[in-house]
């Protein structure tokens, strides 16, 4: 299934190396990245791919969401469905 | 394929703007648990509601994680308990007990559906109903009453009418602790909805499928924060920003209301299209009408601001989704929108204003606080009132007022959360008890006669 992880806060060292990491483990390809960091802030969003048949989605939104709080930073993953549906017809 | 911009605009709606899905309701049908006897009938009532509601609460958070989307309230409603409880009204109130007891066991917020249908005359079952509400809005925590009194088909039950002007009183003061906090769960209708999400006043309607799904959007803060991009804007400009952004809104409802239907067995109903604020900053409709260049909230261009703000939430709204119903449209409840509540506080609205809003708006007087001294016609004259304007404009009005036990004009009175707080506003001192005492039904208006 499509989804959407996004990452903000104020940029420090390994954030992409952390979350990279994290999806490959959970089998979570990386399909496009867009990243910026505007004065120490950083953002970025990556669309990824995640295979059915491990943990429920549900599951790996919680522990992405935990790393951040590990790193410091503001993860989110999210179905790609909202965004679709908020912004196209 | 998604751009950047859009996806942090979603998430900037959701972090910084309050955007969020309102509330997600499961009707469910009553009408296959009536048994021969109270008791039976509220153990089957009990048994219904936990199995067919049973996912509704870890659906719904579990829904709110994966999207990225908070939803703040989980419900139910039911079809209204009068029908189900005709053969022995006055023992109704074990099915209303019965289902509060639903409510805690279940984890949801509020189960509406203490309800009765007498638009155009009260059986005897029904009366006797209704002489139950006050004590069973006041033993009970989570379950919410509503009373649809009149319609533009059938006209205005004032006997009914008057009626609900002594059970508000009656509610106020068994609740008269907790200022009058059961009359904040009843609401008096005019044109009841029969698949509205929201509460006080959802309930099953029962033309409806066994168990349904219904969906409110919010996101007043999203609307104003759209608007203040452009002050200067005309408003023929104004209405399309307000259109896009119900748009985006509602197809977040929409997805959310689909999705959850299906993982939860029931049939999608419809999404509310209502922008339904909270007593928190930067999520209020009062806060929209002054960006759009009031100064303050009630004063004149008011009524106008709201209806052009209304339409455009209809018109982006239907847009954005393939059933729409329920309320739709802006709600104005006085102690649960921040602006209003200032307003309030300077005296800067007053209730003629108000009056005036429901006209055009979504629903009517709501979670307005008078003085506990207020006689009972004039609550019943001002659900007349508010009844009328529903009749003769085809539209939902309402009436949720609380006549604060032991409180007059100045004073304030905290309800806490969503309910909020609020002052309590003067009403007008002369009598209509001679008008609401003549009793009887106000006909039908000519235009309602359309077969």
């Amino acid at each position: 299934m499509r989804a959407v992880v996004t990452v903000t806060g104020t940029d420090r060292k390994g954030v992409i190396a952390s979350v990279s990491g994290f999806l490959a483990e959970h089998g979570a390809n990386i399909e496009d990245v867009s990243q910026t960091i505007l004065g120490d802030q950083f953002a970025m969003i990556m669309m990824v791919n995640i295979a059915e048949g491990g943990e429920t989605f549900s599951e790996l939104c919680e522990k992405i969401a935990s790393l951040g709080r590990e790193i410091g930073m503001n993860i989110r993953l999210q179905h790609a469905a909202i965004f679709d549906a908020m912004h196209t017809i | 394929m998604l751009n950047e911009n859009q996806v942090l605009e979603t998430i900037e709606m959701v972090e910084k703007e309050h955007l969020d899905i309102r509330t997600v309701t499961m009707g469910v049908s009553l009408l296959p648990c009536i048994r021969a006897d109270a008791k039976a009938t509220a153990r089957a009532v009990y048994d219904r509601v936990m199995r067919q509601a049973e996912g509704l609460v870890p659906t719904v958070l579990a829904l709110s994680r994966e999207y990225g989307i908070p939803i703040v309230n989980k419900r139910v409603s039911v079809t209204p308990v009068s029908l189900v409880t005709a053969a022995f009204p006055q023992e109704s109130a074990l099915v209303g007990q019965a289902l509060d007891r639903a409510a805690h066991a279940l984890g949801i917020d509020f189960l509406g559906g203490y309800s009765a249908l007498v638009h155009k005359g009260t059986a005897d079952y029904e009366a006797a109903f209704l002489a139950t509400i006050p004590e069973v809005l006041a033993g009970t925590e989570r379950l919410c009453a509503s009373v649809n009194v009149g319609s533009s088909r059938s006209g205005i039950n004032i006997d009914a009418v008057r009626k609900m002007g002594e059970l508000i009183k009656e509610t106020a003061e068994r609740t008269g602790a907790a200022c009058g906090i059961g009359c904040a769960k009843l609401v008096v209708f005019c044109n009841a909805v029969e698949d509205n999400p929201f509460m006080a006043g959802a309930f099953h309607g029962v033309g409806e499928a066994d168990t349904v799904i219904n969906v409110g959007v919010s996101g007043p803060g999203v609307v104003q924060h759209a608007l203040s991009y452009c002050p200067d804007a005309d408003l023929t400009d104004a209405a399309e920003v307000i259109k896009r952004t119900a748009f985006k809104i509602t197809r977040a409802g929409q997805l959310i209301a689909r999705e959850a239907a299906e993982r939860l067995g029931a049939r999608f109903g419809i999404v509310d299209l209502s922008l339904a604020p909270t007593p928190a900053r930067g999520d209020s409709v009062a806060h929209i009408l002054e960006e759009l260049g009031l100064s303050v909230v009630g004063c004149h261009g008011t009524t106008a601001a709201l209806a052009m703000l209304n339409d455009a939430v209809k018109k982006g709204g239907v847009m954005a989704s393939s059933r729409v119903g329920g309320l739709s449209g802006a709600f104005i409840p006085v102690s649960e929108d921040i602006g209003m509540i200032e307003a309030a506080e300077s005296g800067k609205i007053s209730l003629e204003k108000l009056e005036a809003m429901t006209s055009v708006c979504s629903v009517g007087l709501d979670m307005i606080a008078i003085p506990g001294d207020t006689p009972a016609t004039t609550i019943a004259a001002m659900i007349a009132d508010e009844a009328a304007i529903g009749m003769i404009n085809n539209k939902t009005t309402a009436v949720r007022v609380i006549p604060v036990p032991g409180k007059g004009v100045g004073e304030t009175v905290e309800f806490g959360g969503l309910l909020g707080r609020a002052p309590i506003l003067p009403v007008h001192s002369g009598d209509a008890s001679k008008f609401i005492g003549r009793g009887g039904l106000i006909p039908a208006p000519i235009h309602s006669f359309k077969n």
